[in-house]
Protein backbone atom coordinates (compact mmCIF):
# COMPACT_ATOMS: atom_id res chain seq x y z
CA UNK A 1 0.00 0.00 0.00
CA UNK A 2 2.66 2.38 1.29
CA UNK A 3 5.19 1.55 -1.34
CA UNK A 4 2.18 1.61 -4.39
CA UNK A 5 1.93 5.53 -3.24
CA UNK A 6 5.36 6.31 -3.17
CA UNK A 7 5.95 4.46 -6.87
CA UNK A 8 2.88 6.72 -7.76
CA UNK A 9 4.70 9.58 -6.45
CA UNK A 10 7.25 8.86 -8.18
CA UNK A 11 5.64 8.36 -11.60
CA UNK A 12 4.11 11.69 -11.33
CA UNK A 13 7.33 13.47 -10.67
CA UNK A 14 9.00 11.67 -13.69
CA UNK A 15 5.85 12.91 -15.49
CA UNK A 16 6.41 16.78 -14.85
CA UNK A 17 10.02 16.25 -15.57
CA UNK A 18 9.63 14.76 -18.97
CA UNK A 19 6.71 17.64 -20.12
CA UNK A 20 9.46 20.49 -18.78
CA UNK A 21 12.06 18.93 -21.03
CA UNK A 22 9.72 18.46 -23.97
CA UNK A 23 8.74 22.55 -23.23
CA UNK A 24 12.05 23.57 -22.56
CA UNK A 25 13.43 22.03 -25.82
CA UNK A 26 10.60 23.76 -27.85
CA UNK A 27 10.92 27.00 -26.07
CA UNK A 28 14.66 27.43 -27.08
CA UNK A 29 14.06 26.11 -30.67
CA UNK A 30 11.32 29.11 -30.90
CA UNK A 31 14.55 31.46 -29.01
CA UNK A 32 16.70 30.18 -32.03
CA UNK A 33 17.53 32.09 -35.29
CA UNK A 34 16.06 31.14 -38.46
CA UNK A 35 12.05 29.25 -39.24
CA UNK A 36 11.37 27.16 -35.89
CA UNK A 37 8.81 24.41 -36.63
CA UNK A 38 6.20 27.15 -35.08
CA UNK A 39 6.82 29.85 -37.37
CA UNK A 40 6.87 27.27 -40.13
CA UNK A 41 3.54 25.93 -39.15
CA UNK A 42 2.19 29.44 -39.64
CA UNK A 43 4.40 30.23 -43.08
CA UNK A 44 2.73 27.30 -44.65
CA UNK A 45 -0.11 29.03 -45.40
CA UNK A 46 1.36 32.56 -44.63
CA UNK A 47 3.29 32.86 -47.24
CA UNK A 48 7.56 32.43 -47.08
CA UNK A 49 8.68 35.34 -44.82
CA UNK A 50 4.92 35.98 -43.70
CA UNK A 51 4.45 38.26 -46.78
CA UNK A 52 0.72 36.54 -46.87
CA UNK A 53 -1.07 34.15 -49.69
CA UNK A 54 -4.64 33.99 -51.05
CA UNK A 55 -6.59 34.57 -47.87
CA UNK A 56 -3.94 34.55 -45.42
CA UNK A 57 -2.87 37.67 -44.85
CA UNK A 58 0.36 39.30 -44.19
CA UNK A 59 1.86 38.96 -41.15
CA UNK A 60 5.61 40.56 -42.09
CA UNK A 61 5.55 44.11 -40.35
CA UNK A 62 2.37 43.34 -38.54
CA UNK A 63 1.93 45.15 -35.30
CA UNK A 64 2.87 42.69 -32.22
CA UNK A 65 0.28 43.77 -29.88
CA UNK A 66 -1.94 43.12 -32.78
CA UNK A 67 -1.08 39.41 -34.18
CA UNK A 68 -1.70 38.55 -30.44
CA UNK A 69 -5.05 39.67 -29.96
CA UNK A 70 -5.91 38.05 -33.00
CA UNK A 71 -4.46 34.51 -31.62
CA UNK A 72 -6.59 35.30 -28.57
CA UNK A 73 -9.55 36.01 -30.19
CA UNK A 74 -9.04 32.75 -32.72
CA UNK A 75 -8.75 31.20 -29.53
CA UNK A 76 -11.43 32.71 -28.07
CA UNK A 77 -13.57 32.24 -30.85
CA UNK A 78 -14.63 35.67 -30.96
CA UNK A 79 -13.12 36.68 -34.45
CA UNK A 80 -15.89 34.42 -35.93
CA UNK A 81 -15.75 34.80 -39.98
CA UNK A 82 -15.51 32.17 -42.29
CA UNK A 83 -11.71 31.55 -42.91
CA UNK A 84 -10.85 32.27 -39.19
CA UNK A 85 -13.58 29.35 -38.00
CA UNK A 86 -12.19 27.10 -40.59
CA UNK A 87 -8.33 27.53 -40.18
CA UNK A 88 -7.22 29.45 -37.17
CA UNK A 89 -9.59 28.51 -34.67
CA UNK A 90 -7.70 24.80 -34.54
CA UNK A 91 -4.33 26.42 -35.66
CA UNK A 92 -4.30 28.15 -32.69
CA UNK A 93 -6.29 25.61 -29.84
CA UNK A 94 -2.89 23.95 -28.43
CA UNK A 95 -0.58 27.58 -29.17
CA UNK A 96 -0.04 29.14 -25.43
CA UNK A 97 0.17 32.94 -24.36
CA UNK A 98 4.20 33.03 -24.30
CA UNK A 99 4.37 31.16 -27.55
CA UNK A 100 1.90 33.43 -29.34
CA UNK A 101 3.65 36.42 -27.88
CA UNK A 102 6.92 34.95 -29.71
CA UNK A 103 5.77 34.34 -32.87
CA UNK A 104 3.95 37.50 -32.65
CA UNK A 105 7.27 39.45 -31.91
CA UNK A 106 8.86 37.02 -35.01
CA UNK A 107 6.22 38.35 -37.47
CA UNK A 108 6.68 42.11 -36.32
CA UNK A 109 10.43 41.98 -37.14
CA UNK A 110 10.15 41.26 -40.71
CA UNK A 111 10.23 43.54 -43.44
CA UNK A 112 6.94 43.84 -44.86
CA UNK A 113 6.51 44.27 -49.06
CA UNK A 114 3.27 46.26 -50.16
CA UNK A 115 1.22 43.98 -52.14
CA UNK A 116 0.15 46.60 -54.83
CA UNK A 117 -2.49 44.43 -56.11
CA UNK A 118 -5.65 46.91 -55.83
CA UNK A 119 -6.93 48.95 -59.21
CA UNK A 120 -5.24 52.33 -58.92
CA UNK A 121 -7.79 53.94 -60.85
CA UNK A 122 -9.76 53.69 -57.19
CA UNK A 123 -6.34 54.88 -55.13
CA UNK A 124 -7.27 58.52 -55.07
CA UNK A 125 -10.62 58.22 -53.98
CA UNK A 126 -10.02 55.53 -51.55
CA UNK A 127 -7.14 57.79 -50.31
CA UNK A 128 -9.31 60.51 -49.50
CA UNK A 129 -11.70 58.46 -47.40
CA UNK A 130 -9.06 57.03 -45.87
CA UNK A 131 -7.89 60.15 -44.00
CA UNK A 132 -11.53 61.87 -44.47
CA UNK A 133 -13.90 59.60 -44.26
CA UNK A 134 -17.14 60.78 -45.69
CA UNK A 135 -18.63 62.95 -42.75
CA UNK A 136 -21.88 63.41 -45.22
CA UNK A 137 -22.60 59.44 -44.85
CA UNK A 138 -21.42 58.87 -41.20
CA UNK A 139 -18.18 57.63 -42.45
CA UNK A 140 -15.70 57.88 -40.05
CA UNK A 141 -12.23 58.51 -40.64
CA UNK A 142 -9.62 55.69 -41.11
CA UNK A 143 -6.70 57.92 -40.21
CA UNK A 144 -7.42 58.62 -37.02
CA UNK A 145 -7.03 55.01 -35.32
CA UNK A 146 -4.47 53.56 -38.22
CA UNK A 147 -2.40 56.44 -38.37
CA UNK A 148 -1.13 58.85 -41.22
CA UNK A 149 0.74 56.01 -43.20
CA UNK A 150 -1.65 53.10 -42.46
CA UNK A 151 1.32 51.97 -40.22
CA UNK A 152 -1.14 50.95 -37.22
CA UNK A 153 -0.26 51.59 -33.06
CA UNK A 154 -0.43 48.83 -30.60
CA UNK A 155 -2.89 46.46 -31.31
CA UNK A 156 -4.74 48.62 -33.71
CA UNK A 157 -3.46 46.73 -37.25
CA UNK A 158 -1.26 48.03 -40.28
CA UNK A 159 -3.24 47.67 -42.78
CA UNK A 160 -0.63 49.44 -45.74
CA UNK A 161 -0.12 47.20 -48.31
CA UNK A 162 -2.37 44.29 -47.65
CA UNK A 163 -3.52 42.57 -50.15
CA UNK A 164 -6.95 43.80 -52.19
CA UNK A 165 -8.66 40.66 -51.62
CA UNK A 166 -7.88 40.19 -47.58
CA UNK A 167 -8.94 44.09 -47.03
CA UNK A 168 -12.04 43.62 -48.78
CA UNK A 169 -13.04 40.70 -47.55
CA UNK A 170 -12.29 42.00 -43.78
CA UNK A 171 -14.77 45.10 -44.16
CA UNK A 172 -17.36 43.13 -46.29
CA UNK A 173 -17.71 40.14 -43.88
CA UNK A 174 -17.53 43.11 -40.68
CA UNK A 175 -20.78 44.67 -42.78
CA UNK A 176 -22.31 41.13 -42.82
CA UNK A 177 -22.14 41.50 -38.83
CA UNK A 178 -19.42 38.74 -38.13
CA UNK A 179 -16.65 39.73 -34.84
CA UNK A 180 -13.67 40.65 -34.50
CA UNK A 181 -12.01 41.06 -30.96
CA UNK A 182 -14.29 42.28 -28.20
CA UNK A 183 -14.61 46.09 -28.28
CA UNK A 184 -13.74 46.41 -31.79
CA UNK A 185 -15.56 49.00 -33.72
CA UNK A 186 -14.71 47.63 -37.08
CA UNK A 187 -17.99 45.95 -37.33
CA UNK A 188 -19.75 49.42 -36.65
CA UNK A 189 -17.33 51.12 -38.73
CA UNK A 190 -17.72 48.72 -42.05
CA UNK A 191 -21.40 49.15 -41.75
CA UNK A 192 -21.37 51.99 -43.01
CA UNK A 193 -19.39 51.11 -46.34
CA UNK A 194 -20.69 50.56 -49.59
CA UNK A 195 -19.26 48.29 -52.21
CA UNK A 196 -17.70 51.54 -54.05
CA UNK A 197 -15.95 52.44 -50.81
CA UNK A 198 -14.54 49.42 -50.20
CA UNK A 199 -13.33 49.19 -53.24
CA UNK A 200 -11.04 51.90 -53.42
CA UNK A 201 -10.23 52.06 -49.49
CA UNK A 202 -8.80 47.78 -50.52
CA UNK A 203 -7.33 49.24 -53.67
CA UNK A 204 -5.60 52.37 -51.78
CA UNK A 205 -4.40 50.45 -48.91
CA UNK A 206 -3.11 47.62 -51.14
CA UNK A 207 -0.41 50.43 -52.72
CA UNK A 208 0.48 51.87 -49.25
CA UNK A 209 4.33 50.84 -48.33
CA UNK B 1 -92.66 76.30 -51.07
CA UNK B 2 -90.77 78.60 -49.45
CA UNK B 3 -90.41 76.47 -45.99
CA UNK B 4 -88.75 74.31 -48.69
CA UNK B 5 -86.25 76.50 -49.71
CA UNK B 6 -85.34 77.40 -46.32
CA UNK B 7 -84.57 74.04 -45.45
CA UNK B 8 -82.73 73.69 -48.62
CA UNK B 9 -80.55 76.61 -47.54
CA UNK B 10 -79.88 75.16 -44.50
CA UNK B 11 -78.99 71.94 -45.64
CA UNK B 12 -76.14 73.87 -47.80
CA UNK B 13 -74.81 75.78 -45.35
CA UNK B 14 -74.28 72.52 -42.56
CA UNK B 15 -73.00 71.16 -45.70
CA UNK B 16 -70.58 74.03 -46.26
CA UNK B 17 -69.69 73.98 -42.62
CA UNK B 18 -68.83 70.42 -42.52
CA UNK B 19 -66.97 70.14 -45.53
CA UNK B 20 -65.41 73.66 -44.24
CA UNK B 21 -64.18 71.68 -40.76
CA UNK B 22 -63.42 68.65 -42.68
CA UNK B 23 -61.02 70.44 -44.69
CA UNK B 24 -59.61 72.09 -41.57
CA UNK B 25 -59.58 68.58 -40.07
CA UNK B 26 -57.49 67.51 -43.26
CA UNK B 27 -54.75 70.04 -43.44
CA UNK B 28 -54.18 70.09 -39.38
CA UNK B 29 -53.68 66.23 -39.85
CA UNK B 30 -51.45 66.48 -42.62
CA UNK B 31 -49.60 69.40 -40.86
CA UNK B 32 -49.76 67.57 -37.66
CA UNK B 33 -47.81 64.34 -39.72
CA UNK B 34 -45.65 66.47 -41.69
CA UNK B 35 -44.37 68.10 -38.31
CA UNK B 36 -43.95 64.28 -36.96
CA UNK B 37 -42.29 62.96 -39.92
CA UNK B 38 -40.00 65.78 -39.69
CA UNK B 39 -39.48 64.94 -35.48
CA UNK B 40 -38.43 61.29 -36.87
CA UNK B 41 -36.33 62.46 -39.30
CA UNK B 42 -34.42 64.72 -37.21
CA UNK B 43 -34.46 62.03 -34.60
CA UNK B 44 -32.73 59.25 -36.95
CA UNK B 45 -30.27 61.80 -38.12
CA UNK B 46 -29.28 62.70 -34.56
CA UNK B 47 -29.08 58.77 -33.84
CA UNK B 48 -26.83 58.32 -36.90
CA UNK B 49 -24.71 61.05 -36.16
CA UNK B 50 -24.45 60.07 -32.24
CA UNK B 51 -23.10 56.43 -33.61
CA UNK B 52 -20.58 58.14 -35.61
CA UNK B 53 -19.12 60.53 -33.25
CA UNK B 54 -19.25 57.35 -30.37
CA UNK B 55 -16.94 55.13 -32.98
CA UNK B 56 -14.34 57.01 -32.29
CA UNK B 57 -15.05 58.90 -28.98
CA UNK B 58 -16.32 55.78 -27.20
CA UNK B 59 -19.82 54.04 -27.04
CA UNK B 60 -20.76 55.80 -24.11
CA UNK B 61 -18.22 58.77 -24.98
CA UNK B 62 -15.95 57.84 -22.45
CA UNK B 63 -12.86 58.95 -24.91
CA UNK B 64 -11.01 56.44 -26.96
CA UNK B 65 -6.87 55.51 -27.98
CA UNK B 66 -6.41 55.31 -31.86
CA UNK B 67 -3.07 56.33 -33.58
CA UNK B 68 -4.46 59.75 -31.55
CA UNK B 69 -6.37 60.07 -28.16
CA UNK B 70 -9.70 60.86 -29.13
CA UNK B 71 -11.24 63.11 -26.09
CA UNK B 72 -13.78 62.57 -23.72
CA UNK B 73 -17.04 63.94 -24.67
CA UNK B 74 -19.44 62.32 -21.64
CA UNK B 75 -20.28 65.42 -18.88
CA UNK B 76 -18.37 68.33 -21.25
CA UNK B 77 -20.18 71.47 -21.12
CA UNK B 78 -21.92 72.07 -24.18
CA UNK B 79 -21.27 75.69 -24.18
CA UNK B 80 -17.18 74.01 -24.77
CA UNK B 81 -18.08 71.50 -27.29
CA UNK B 82 -20.11 73.75 -29.68
CA UNK B 83 -17.47 76.56 -29.15
CA UNK B 84 -14.89 74.13 -30.87
CA UNK B 85 -17.12 72.72 -33.01
CA UNK B 86 -17.37 75.87 -34.53
CA UNK B 87 -13.41 76.30 -33.86
CA UNK B 88 -12.97 73.49 -36.16
CA UNK B 89 -15.24 74.60 -38.99
CA UNK B 90 -13.93 78.11 -38.88
CA UNK B 91 -10.32 76.69 -38.84
CA UNK B 92 -9.17 78.58 -35.71
CA UNK B 93 -8.48 75.00 -34.21
CA UNK B 94 -6.24 72.81 -36.26
CA UNK B 95 -7.20 69.39 -36.72
CA UNK B 96 -7.46 67.68 -39.80
CA UNK B 97 -10.12 64.87 -39.00
CA UNK B 98 -12.47 67.03 -37.04
CA UNK B 99 -12.55 70.10 -39.73
CA UNK B 100 -14.15 67.61 -41.98
CA UNK B 101 -16.24 66.13 -39.40
CA UNK B 102 -17.88 69.56 -38.07
CA UNK B 103 -18.16 71.49 -41.21
CA UNK B 104 -20.98 69.17 -42.21
CA UNK B 105 -22.75 69.69 -39.17
CA UNK B 106 -25.94 71.68 -39.00
CA UNK B 107 -25.97 74.62 -35.97
CA UNK B 108 -29.16 72.71 -34.49
CA UNK B 109 -27.38 69.42 -34.88
CA UNK B 110 -24.39 71.05 -33.46
CA UNK B 111 -26.49 71.91 -30.56
CA UNK B 112 -28.29 68.08 -30.19
CA UNK B 113 -25.10 66.94 -29.79
CA UNK B 114 -23.61 69.09 -27.57
CA UNK B 115 -26.49 68.52 -25.07
CA UNK B 116 -26.44 64.50 -25.80
CA UNK B 117 -22.93 63.87 -24.67
CA UNK B 118 -23.65 66.76 -21.47
CA UNK B 119 -25.78 63.71 -20.29
CA UNK B 120 -23.52 60.49 -20.24
CA UNK B 121 -21.15 60.25 -17.26
CA UNK B 122 -19.60 56.77 -17.72
CA UNK B 123 -16.53 55.74 -15.84
CA UNK B 124 -12.93 57.55 -17.23
CA UNK B 125 -10.72 55.74 -19.32
CA UNK B 126 -8.03 55.13 -16.67
CA UNK B 127 -4.30 54.00 -17.83
CA UNK B 128 -2.55 57.04 -16.36
CA UNK B 129 0.74 56.78 -14.80
CA UNK B 130 -0.25 57.61 -10.88
CA UNK B 131 3.50 58.36 -9.82
CA UNK B 132 3.07 61.93 -10.28
CA UNK B 133 -0.89 62.30 -8.91
CA UNK B 134 -0.62 64.17 -5.74
CA UNK B 135 2.28 66.50 -7.34
CA UNK B 136 -0.87 67.20 -9.85
CA UNK B 137 -3.54 67.52 -7.47
CA UNK B 138 -1.74 70.45 -5.56
CA UNK B 139 -0.64 72.55 -8.78
CA UNK B 140 -4.47 71.81 -9.92
CA UNK B 141 -6.29 73.04 -6.73
CA UNK B 142 -3.23 75.45 -5.86
CA UNK B 143 -1.41 76.18 -8.78
CA UNK B 144 2.02 77.63 -9.05
CA UNK B 145 2.87 80.86 -7.98
CA UNK B 146 6.36 81.37 -8.88
CA UNK B 147 6.03 80.53 -11.98
CA UNK B 148 3.08 82.11 -13.09
CA UNK B 149 0.60 79.60 -12.68
CA UNK B 150 -2.94 80.23 -11.61
CA UNK B 151 -4.79 77.52 -9.83
CA UNK B 152 -6.59 75.29 -12.24
CA UNK B 153 -9.11 74.62 -10.15
CA UNK B 154 -10.41 78.38 -10.18
CA UNK B 155 -11.93 78.02 -13.56
CA UNK B 156 -12.54 74.06 -14.16
CA UNK B 157 -13.98 74.05 -10.49
CA UNK B 158 -12.45 72.23 -7.80
CA UNK B 159 -14.27 68.63 -8.84
CA UNK B 160 -12.86 69.65 -12.49
CA UNK B 161 -16.31 69.74 -14.32
CA UNK B 162 -15.41 72.95 -15.91
CA UNK B 163 -18.13 75.96 -16.53
CA UNK B 164 -20.43 77.22 -19.61
CA UNK B 165 -17.16 77.21 -22.59
CA UNK B 166 -14.62 76.14 -19.59
CA UNK B 167 -14.28 72.75 -20.32
CA UNK B 168 -15.11 69.67 -18.03
CA UNK B 169 -11.35 67.91 -17.40
CA UNK B 170 -12.70 65.20 -14.83
CA UNK B 171 -11.88 61.96 -16.48
CA UNK B 172 -10.01 62.96 -19.92
CA UNK B 173 -7.49 60.85 -21.77
CA UNK B 174 -4.37 61.70 -20.06
CA UNK B 175 -2.47 61.50 -23.88
CA UNK B 176 -5.17 64.07 -25.02
CA UNK B 177 -4.50 66.55 -21.89
CA UNK B 178 -0.78 65.97 -22.41
CA UNK B 179 -1.12 66.73 -26.15
CA UNK B 180 -3.52 69.57 -26.29
CA UNK B 181 -1.38 71.27 -22.98
CA UNK B 182 2.28 70.85 -24.78
CA UNK B 183 0.74 72.17 -28.15
CA UNK B 184 -1.28 74.96 -27.37
CA UNK B 185 -0.15 77.51 -29.51
CA UNK B 186 0.24 75.34 -32.62
CA UNK B 187 -3.38 74.25 -32.40
CA UNK B 188 -5.56 76.81 -31.16
CA UNK B 189 -6.72 80.46 -31.19
CA UNK B 190 -5.29 80.20 -35.12
CA UNK B 191 -5.64 83.31 -36.72
CA UNK B 192 -7.69 84.86 -34.47
CA UNK B 193 -7.78 87.10 -31.48
CA UNK B 194 -11.85 86.19 -30.91
CA UNK B 195 -11.28 82.46 -29.21
CA UNK B 196 -11.71 81.78 -25.84
CA UNK B 197 -8.49 80.03 -25.62
CA UNK B 198 -6.31 82.73 -25.82
CA UNK B 199 -6.77 82.37 -21.89
CA UNK B 200 -4.90 79.07 -21.68
CA UNK B 201 -2.01 80.16 -23.60
CA UNK B 202 0.77 82.00 -21.15
CA UNK B 203 -0.65 78.87 -18.78
CA UNK B 204 0.47 76.40 -21.11
CA UNK B 205 3.23 77.80 -21.58
CA UNK B 206 4.50 78.60 -18.36
CA UNK B 207 3.64 74.91 -17.47
CA UNK B 208 6.72 72.29 -17.49
CA UNK B 209 6.53 68.46 -19.25
CA UNK B 210 6.67 67.23 -16.09
CA UNK B 211 4.39 69.12 -14.79
CA UNK B 212 1.74 68.89 -17.65
CA UNK B 213 2.04 65.00 -17.11
CA UNK B 214 1.27 65.82 -13.44
CA UNK B 215 -1.86 67.71 -14.09
CA UNK B 216 -3.14 65.41 -16.75
CA UNK B 217 -3.02 62.48 -14.87
CA UNK B 218 -4.74 63.70 -11.76
CA UNK B 219 -7.63 65.11 -13.65
CA UNK B 220 -8.10 61.94 -15.66
CA UNK B 221 -8.95 59.96 -12.58
CA UNK B 222 -11.73 62.53 -11.79
CA UNK B 223 -14.83 61.43 -11.87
Amino acid sequence: MHKARKLDVMKRIWLKIAILAIVGSTVSAWAGEGESPGVRNCTWCHGTSGQGYMVAPRLAGQRPQYIESQLRSFAEHTRDNPFSKQYMWDAVAALRPHEARDLAIYFATLTPKAANDGDRDLAARGRTIYIEGIPESNIVSCYACHGPNAEGVRDIPRLGGLAYFYLKGRLEQWGKGYHSGAASPMPLVASHLGPKEVEALASYLSFVK
Amino acid sequence: MSRDRRKGRTMRSIDLRLAGSALLLAVIYSAACHADEGGTVVKQGLQAKLEYCKTCHGLSGQGYLGYFPMPRLAGQQPEYIEAQLRAFIERRRTNPIMFNVAHVLSPSMLTALATHFRGLNPKPFGGAPRGSISTGKKIYDEGLPEANVPACSACHGMDGKGQNEIPRLAGQLYPYTVGQLTSWKTVRGQGSTADTSAIMAPTAHNLTRSQVEAVAAYVSYLQ
